[in-house]
């Protein structure tokens, strides 16, 4: 695990110097600009717009930095050649790459952080209290963080036996039917054959259900999260999570380098 | 018999191609070779001969269709091979975000040296490469021929035993070029083993104890740089300065450059030859035996290929 611990540090600080972090910038800013502006137009609600509006920037900055950059995480060091030298190394390939998926799940969670911190501040700016209901935006963040390192995973395994591009494609088209996996499972009384109903419901079990990673609407308006599902949907991600790493691990343990 | 350093049993690769990717071009057919302990072996061959193909094999960069090697006799496959080994390859690229010695440290680590340990071997290396005053420099900033002397510097942090370097030279200038000769010779002295491809034969000639020749995916030959191109010399050379109007029979055989004159002649005819010289008052610069080169001898061997390449093609037609 030491040689995962010290690709994964690498990716961090590789983050950190390619100004991944800067994003923050503009979370604050976002920030900023909605609590002067709720304080003046949005009369009682002002908590649950800044609420609602901080966890969906979190989710959404935290989305295009797991799929662009886990994307990359593979593909750019088979472009760029630098890998060469790092598997000349007494390192397995499968160290490499969960280095890689750790490295940036490290960079999500400090990112995320700052972001929760400037959404707490923000808060407290337009209530000038915090009080204990605030905690659940905790829960919301820390599931948003399981649904980025799920994306990362996705993102990894098809950067490994496909373009770029087509990675990026691949794995937002997954997410998109993952929001809507829950749905596709309920689905009744649409008129299509058994045949094309079974094969749908088949197919929604095996995308990954996103459904339950987002409590946003429930945190805005002060509602609590109930224990079971967090745990549930921690299982849910760690297993999953896992299957799709060790298909990553076992493509990218045959892949021919250029 | 001790174990050879690298031992290779008949590597086959092919690159697939074309739309679907069914077309299947050989780049390496059945390679079988070995490197003994503590030799310099160069890897000869043009460019797209499967030198690089070779070693990326030998790194697991890429899989094999068919064959194998071993490396200190541990199969290739076991990863711990490579704490025994070192690898340049071609036209190394860096992470750019990285400084000189942030790089050496970081690859170091997957060595299990300790940090006071790492710290000296970087210190050490940087100094050895000439890239000491430059180690605070993000690499990105660093020239083709900086990258490659730290390509050089991760090879052999780790005192590895057998040393791989795939176009050592490449991008590097006359004065670059030495430094990497000197290194090569330093670690021929410590005992380890060094493979190393390059087109660049005069290289070879000087470095190499033994040679592989390779030309479009096969192996052509094997031997020292002596036994490849053949001991029997081709006659003599004498090249000398006279003063003009002497009347030098030598002088209708022999080539002018400047002031100085280059004559050929077979090996028995050259003491004759310097009788003369020295009637007529000449000076006499330098008297070399003509031997076929190992480039003339690789050429040859491209030669060969191509004309085999174009006989297939014509019967094909």
């Amino acid at each position: 695990m030491k040689n995962v611990w010290t690709v994964a540090a690498n990716t961090f600080r590789e983050a950190v110097r390619d100004r991944v972090l800067y994003n923050l910038v503009f979370f604050a800013l976002l920030m900023m600009g909605t609590a002067i502006l709720v304080g003046q137009i949005s009369i009682g609600i002002e908590e649950s717009v800044i609420v609602s509006l901080g966890l969906t920037a979190i989710s959404v900055i935290g989305l295009f930095i797991a799929v662009f950059i886990g994307v990359g995480l593979v593909s750019k060091e088979m472009d760029k050649r630098t890998l060469y030298a790092l598997l000349a190394k007494p390192v397995e390939r499968w160290e490499f790459l969960l280095g890689k998926f750790c490295g940036l799940v490290m960079t999500l969670t400090v990112n995320t952080t700052a972001m929760a911190a400037g959404l707490y501040l923000a808060l407290w700016t337009v209530k000038h209290t915090l009080e204990r209901s605030d905690a659940w935006i905790l829960v919301a963040v820390y599931l948003i963080l399981l649904k980025l390192a799920l994306i990362v995973a996705l993102a990894l395994l098809f950067s490994c036996f496909t373009t770029p591009f087509l990675a990026i494609l691949f794995t937002s088209a997954i997410y998109v039917a993952g929001v809507f996996a829950g749905d596709l499972r309920r689905v009744q009384g649409v008129d299509i054959n058994a045949g094309a109903m079974r094969l749908m419901r088949g197919i929604s079990y095996l995308l990954p259900n996103f459904e339950n990673f987002n409590v946003m609407g429930a945190v805005a308006h002060g509602r609590g999260v109930p224990g079971g599902l967090v745990g549930q949907t921690t299982l849910y991600a760690v297993v999953y999570g896992a299957v799709v790493l060790a298909a990553a691990a076992a493509i990218f343990s045959r892949r021919n380098l250029k | 018999m001790s174990t050879p350093a690298i031992e290779i049993e008949h590597l086959s690769k092919e690159y697939p191609y074309g739309f679907l990717n069914l077309k299947k071009k050989k780049s390496l057919e059945d390679l079988s070779m070995r490197v003994d302990t503590g030799e310099v072996f160069g890897f000869l061959g043009p460019n797209g001969a499967g030198k690089s193909t070779t070693i990326k094999l030998l790194m697991r960069l890429i899989f094999p269709e068919r064959g194998t090697a071993r490396i200190l006799g541990k199969s290739i496959d076991d990863v711990s091979m490579h704490r025994e080994t070192g690898y340049l390859p071609e036209q190394p690229y860096f992470y750019d975000y990285l400084t000189a010695g942030e790089l050496l440290d970081y690859f170091a680590r997957f060595h299990g040296l300790t940090a006071a340990d790492r710290q000296t071997r970087v210190q050490n290396m940087l100094k050895k490469v000439g890239l000491e005053t430059a180690k605070k420099i993000q690499l990105r900033k660093y020239s083709k021929g900086m990258l490659q002397r730290v390509g050089l510097a991760q090879a052999i942090l780790h005192d590895p035993q057998v040393v791989i370097l795939d176009e050592p030279m490449s991008g590097l200038d006359p004065l670059g070029r030495r430094e990497v000769r000197d290194i090569i010779l330093e670690l021929k002295k410590e005992g380890r083993t060094v493979l190393f491809s390059t087109h660049i034969l005069s290289d070879a000639e000087m470095l190499c104890d033994r040679v592989g020749v390779i030309v479009g995916g096969k192996l052509r030959g094997v031997g020292t740089p002596g036994e490849m191109v053949g001991i029997k010399t081709q006659g003599m050379e004498i090249l000398f300065e006279v003063t003009e109007g002497k009347n030098l029979p030598l002088l209708a055989k022999a080539t002018r450059t400047g002031e100085r004159y280059r004559v050929h002649m077979p090996e028995e005819e050259l003491y004759g030859a310097i009788e003369q010289l020295r009637a007529a008052g000449a000076r006499i610069l330098a008297v070399t035996q003509i031997k076929p080169t190992l480039e003339e001898f690789f050429m040859n061997l491209v030669e060969e290929d191509r004309a085999q390449a174009n006989a297939v093609e014509v019967s094909g037609k």
